[in-house]
This record gives C-alpha cells, sequence and structure tokens, in this order.
C-alpha cells in the first residue's frame, strides 16, 4: 500500500490523450467485455503517466475515470494504492534501487552509495535539473541478477557501485546503455560458464527486447 | 542432475530468438490441435496424473484445480487468468519464461483454457516487468496472426482470445482473489473467501487462476505424457522446476532442475557453490522470502522439494534459494524482510496491517540488539497472533522469516541484547 506523495503538486491545468495515446487507449479498452471498461484503469493510468513525462496529475485521474465512465475517487483509489504511479515530478531518468534482502546481502548499499555519491543526492530526491530522481524500491524480481536497479523501463543487473557511476555517467551524456547484466553474462546463466542447457548452439539476437519506447498494448 | 533432453524451458538463457519461428523449431505449437481434440477429461486426467503441483509457491495440484471449474458453461462465461506478477523476493524465474520462451506460456494457455470451457485468457504480469511484456505481446501478435489463438484456434473448433494486463506495482496482487481485483480495476486487496474463483472469480464468473511456470509445462507433458513428467522427482514431488539460487554464491543463476535435487548439489553444480566453500554457509531460504529459513545443518542433506521442505518446517515456496554465508547479519537481513511486507500489506486486516509495522521495529531494535530477552518471546507470539488471522496468506507469509529466526538463530539475537546491554552498563559506569 503506497501513497508515494503528501501535498499535490502543481501540474498541468488540462489533460487529455494525444492521438496516439488516444488510439492505445481504445486498443486497451477493447480487451475487457462491454460494460467492464473499468479493467482498463490501471493501463490507462500508465499511459497518461507516459505522456506527462512519467508522472501522474489529478486531471490525469479526471480525465481517465471520465473515459471509463468511473467515480473519480475510486480511480484516486488506485493512483494512490499502486507503486508505479508517481503523484508528483520525478527526474528524466528515474532510477529505482532494489534494496530487498535478495539484492541487500549482494551489495545494494553499494548502489545506494554510489547513487547518492554521483548524484549528490539521497533517497527520494530529483537532481535540481531534473534529470535523476532516485528512490529505493521493493524486489524487482530480477534476484540472480542483484544488485540491479530500474531505470525508466530497463532494468541493468549485475552492478557494484564502480559501475553504478559509470552508468549514471552515461545516462548524463545523453547515452541509453544496453540493458541487463553490466556484467556482460548472458541474463540468469550462470557467470561461470553453463551447467545446463549445453546442447543448443547460442544463436543470435535472441536476448533483445522489444523496444520500449513505442509501447506495443 | 536432469538430462537436457528432460528440460522444458531449452530456451531459459534466451541465447535463442524467443519468436514463433524459433519456438517452433523448438517443439512448440507441434500438434495442438490433436492435443485439444482429445478432450477435456483427457487434459485434465493426464495433468493430474502428471503429478504437477502448482509452481507459484502454494504446490496445489493443478489438474485437481481445473476439475474444480463448472463442467458446463452456463450464463457466465469461464475465465483463465494467468498469475503472473512475480515479485516474491528472490524469485525471478517467470520472469525468464516470459521473455525468452513465451510461446510455450501461449500454448499452455490454449490449452488450459479449452480444458475448463474458457474462450478468454488474461495474462496479469507485474508493471515493472515492462520489457518482458513487450516480448510477450510480440508473441502474442504472432500467435494470433497464425491462426494458434483467436477464432478457430489451430483448427481445433475453439475459439480463443488472450490477452495481457500490465499491473502497477503491488506485491500483494500476487494474490489470487487480490489480482482479480486488480484486473477489475480495482485496489488490489484479496477478497474472502469462499466463493472460490472457481465458482465466482473475475467478473464474478468461474475463473482459475495459475502461475506462469504450472502452464508453460502443460505442453510439453502433453506431449510427452504424463508418465515421463511423472517419472521426474519423486512421489507426489514430481517433474521439473525452476529454480532461482541467489545471494552468496558464486554465481547465482536460474536453472531447471529435477524436482527433489539436493540443496546442496543444486547450488554445488549450478551456482558455483557457496561464496568462500560449503562450510562458510550460514543459512539459506529455500523457497522465496516467505518461508523460514533453514541453518546449515539442515541445508546439508535437505531435498528440493514441497514435502522434504514442509518436513522441515519450511517449504518449497516458488524455489527461489536464497544462500547466506557466514558474513551475513542474519538478524538484518529478516528485518529487511519484515520491511518488505510492511511495505506490501494491503492494509485490509488490523493484524498484518498493524502487525508488519509493529514486527519490523521490533525486529529493527533486535539488529542493534536494544531489547529485553523476553521480547524475542513477545516478538514470537505477535507472530503467531498474525498468523492464520488474516484475509490471505500475507501475514502469514510476514510471520514466517521472523519465526523461522527465533527457531533457529534465538542464541544470536540473545548475544546482541547481552552485548548490548554490557555496554550500556559500561558506558553508564
Amino acid at each position: 500500500m503506497s501513497a508515494n506523495g503528501t501535498a499535490a503538486p502543481e501540474g498541468p491545468k488540462e489533460f487529455a490523450f494525444e492521438p496516439e495515446y488516444l488510439e492505445r487507449a481504445k486498443h486497451i479498452i477493447a480487451k475487457y467485455p462491454p460494460g467492464k471498461q473499468a479493467s482498463a484503469v490501471m493501463p490507462l493510468l500508465d499511459l497518461a503517466q507516459r505522456q506527462n513525462d512519467n508522472w501522474l496529475p489529478r486531471v490525469a485521474m479526471d480525465y481517465v475515470a471520465d473515459m471509463l465512465e468511473m467515480p473519480r475517487i475510486r480511480v484516486y483509489e488506485v493512483a494512490t494504492f499502486y507503486t508505479m504511479y508517481n503523484l508528483k515530478p520525478v527526474g528524466k531518468h528515474f532510477v529505482q534501487v532494489c534494496t530487498t534482502t535478495p539484492c541487500w546481502l549482494r551489495g545494494s548499499d553499494e548502489v545506494v552509495k554510489a547513487c547518492e555519491r554521483k548524484l549528490g543526492i539521497g533517497l527520494g530526491e530529483t537532481t535540481p535539473d531534473g534529470q535523476f530522481t532516485v528512490i529505493e524500491v521493493e524486489c524487482l524480481g530480477a534476484c540472480v541478477n542483484a544488485p540491479m536497479v530500474q531505470i525508466n523501463d530497463d532494468y541493468y543487473e549485475d552492478l557494484d557501485g564502480p559501475s553504478t557511476e559509470k552508468l549514471l555517467d552515461a545516462l548524463a551524456r545523453g547515452e541509453r546503455p544496453v540493458a541487463g547484466p553490466v556484467s556482460g553474462r548472458q541474463t540468469s546463466s550462470p557467470a561461470g560458464g553453463l551447467t545446463s542447457l549445453k546442447t543448443p548452439v547460442p544463436k543470435s539476437n535472441s536476448a533483445q527486447t522489444a523496444s520500449s519506447t513505442q509501447g506495443d498494448d | 542432475m536432469l538430462r537436457d533432453e528432460d528440460r522444458i524451458f531449452t530456451n531459459l538463457y534466451g541465447f535463442e530468438d524467443f519468436g514463433l519461428e524459433a519456438a517452433r523449431a523448438r517443439g512448440d505449437w507441434d500438434n495442438t490441435k490433436d492435443l485439444i481434440l482429445k478432450g477435456r477429461d483427457w487434459i485434465i486426467n493426464e495433468t493430474k496424473e502428471s503429478g504437477l503441483r502448482g509452481r507459484g509457491g502454494a504446490g496445489f495440484s493443478t489438474g485437481l484445480k481445473w476439475s474444480f471449474m463448472p463442467k458446463q458453461t452456463g450464463a457466465r462465461p469461464h475465465y483463465l487468468v494467468i498469475n503472473a506478477d512475480e515479485g516474491e523476493p528472490g524469485t525471478c524465474k517467470d520472469r525468464d519464461l516470459m521473455r525468452h520462451d513465451p510461446h510455450k506460456l501461449i500454448e499452455g494457455c490454449l490449452i488450459a483454457s479449452f480444458a475448463i470451457g474458457a474462450n478468454a485468457c488474461y495474462i496479469y504480469i507485474r508493471g515493472e516487468f515492462y520489457n518482458e511484456g513487450s516480448n510477450l505481446q510480440r508473441a502474442i501478435d504472432e500467435a494470433y496472426a497464425a491462426g494458434l489463438i483467436g477464432k478457430n484456434a489451430c483448427g481445433s473448433g475453439w475459439d480463443f482470445d488472450l490477452y495481457l494486463h500490465r499491473g502497477a506495482g503491488a506485491y500483494i496482487c500476487g494474490e489470487e482473489t487480490a489480482l482479480i481485483e486488480s484486473l477489475e480495476g480495482k485496489k488490489g486487496q484479496p477478497r474472502n473467501k469462499p466463493p472460490f474463483p472457481a465458482q465466482a472469480g473475475l467478473y464474478s464468473c468461474p475463473t482459475t487462476v495459475n502461475n506462469v511456470e504450472s502452464i508453460a509445462v502443460v505442453p510439453t507433458i502433453l506431449r510427452r505424457g504424463a508418465a515421463w513428467f511423472a517419472g521426474l522427482g519423486r512421489p507426489k514431488n514430481t517433474g521439473t522446476k525452476v529454480f532461482s539460487i541467489s545471494g552468496h554464491v558464486n554465481n547465482p543463476c536460474n536453472v531447471e532442475e529435477e524436482m527433489g535435487i539436493p540443496l546442496k548439489e543444486l547450488i554445488e553444480k549450478h551456482a558455483g557453490g557457496v561464496r568462500g566453500g560449503w562450510d562458510n554457509l550460514l543459512a539459506i531460504i529455500p523457497g522465496g522470502s516467505s518461508v523460514p529459513l533453514l541453518p546449515r545443518s539442515i541445508c546439508d542433506t535437505v531435498l528440493m522439494d514441497f514435502d522434504s521442505l514442509r518436513d522441515q518446517r519450511s517449504g518449497l515456496g516458488t524455489a527461489a534459494v536464497i544462500v547466506m554465508d557466514k558474513s551475513t547479519d542474519v538478524v538484518k537481513a529478516i528485518a529487511r524482510l519484515s520491511k518488505f511486507y510492511m511495505h506490501e500489506s494491503c492494509g485490509q486486516c488490523t493484524p498484518c496491517r498493524e502487525g508488519t509495522g509493529w514486527m519490523w521495529r521490533v525486529m529493527e531494535r533486535m539488529v542493534q540488539g536494544k531489547a529485553r530477552i523476553d521480547e524475542i518471546d513477545m516478538l514470537f507470539d505477535v507472530t503467531k497472533e498474525i498468523e492464520g488471522h488474516t484475509i490471505c496468506a500475507l501475514g502469514d507469509a510476514a510471520a514466517w522469516p521472523v519465526q523461522g529466526l527465533i527457531r533457529h538463530f534465538r542464541p544470536e539475537m540473545e548475544r546482541r541484547i547481552l552485548q548490548y546491554t554490557g555496554t550500556q552498563r559500561v558506558a553508564a559506569e
């Protein structure tokens, strides 16, 4: 249960989906049976957040409520219950450091320190230039690649202090580093060499994921 | 050790493409129509006979669960819902299945939906798995385009729609009724049972909720036969299982192994052993954060399956093995889990909402030793007041790690208290 904002920040006075987002919203609503359009509230709030620089102002919640013919309070309940809705502005690079036990055992304290040292901010804070926000999050489900961070839609894994600083440097330079384990190992396979699945020959570009900037549903 | 030819997830690490062509080359979608035409009863019976138990943590028979659905579809449609809200600390297996082998899951969804009379299925994936969801959506689109799902799926005569639904960050939505609430567009707060989802689930319709891995293994089981799957592992603990090995091992990894593999063998063969050697082992959480930890003495011999771990008063859970070597502050490791459960409590039931916060605060004092010895007993009593007194199992899940710590590491907790009291006394003098 989480409400990650307290006082409502100044946001836009109006909100409406841009044509491209509206198309995607219609596509999403069509996934659910007639009369059950409330099921689309979470993906629509996510769309609204993506259109609005990764945070969700109240006017956007109202817009989604009206679109789905839901009482606004039901939408506020959803927006404040789930942690991925940002109720206040966040930096361009939204850095979420996992510190739950599996990451902590592998040195997530060093990752947190590296973020604080490099960016000059503490957990829950945003750099004055609006480039970075760093927060602590609970288990992100990449425990065999711990410690890790999520930056916007991408996971960066097998981190330590220095590789975290390198990652932040690259982002600050405007680069988009390749997501995945920074150690260079293949996803969740053992770093010391394969212990299973030795028979099939590794082929090619399989580990690539679909472009996350486009969205696809 | 499991032979490669008995492994189901042959693209676990994503060396090969996840798309349809490569999936077909790996054997997916091979005569799916024939499997469907063998009928519901055959599919459910084969799944029962295989001994498959749910891979999401509870370990309930998958085939038996399906048989709870009404035999005939009435006015209310049936639904299959896939629980892909993977978030149990230590667990990251479904992530690999979805990003690297999504067609196994999609084919399983079709077959399982047919078996329970559902023409529609929703896959509820945790929101943070954005790229994993994108791979899965691409695979769903491919399956539609190839006529494998949709109207007259695989030419079987069965109409089947499959939808991806993204969550937005709430561990509790891994609980099946909370997941259903969330899918209906509400806060993810668990429902009282009964009614069970098979009677009234999604939109109050008959619903089965299954874990990703449980469904993704079904097509292979049906192709190779229930006897093949049942021949792996031990009686009532059959088949293969994807294990996640994290923490203080030399090579953390996911790996598919035979159910019932000795814990020590699992770690030494696949994860490069405990950091500093087996003798440097302090404790292991064998099945995701919710199950009680095991001290080294038990880890030496315990087998990794439902019944062996239950006999040691722990559990297989999600088969996420979290290893802690002797450098670990074990009290702090468990206190961090208490913080996790406090954060993730949905707030609905008082014992959990208040109890998880209370346990965390006391655990933080226990880390420092700022407590009285009798407070250890009080802490244990409070865990017992939470366990079993809430709508869902999150309360139990929060209580068990603390109980495990007290059961196996009480001397360490007492040592800290005595040490802290000692330093206070010295400071006072």
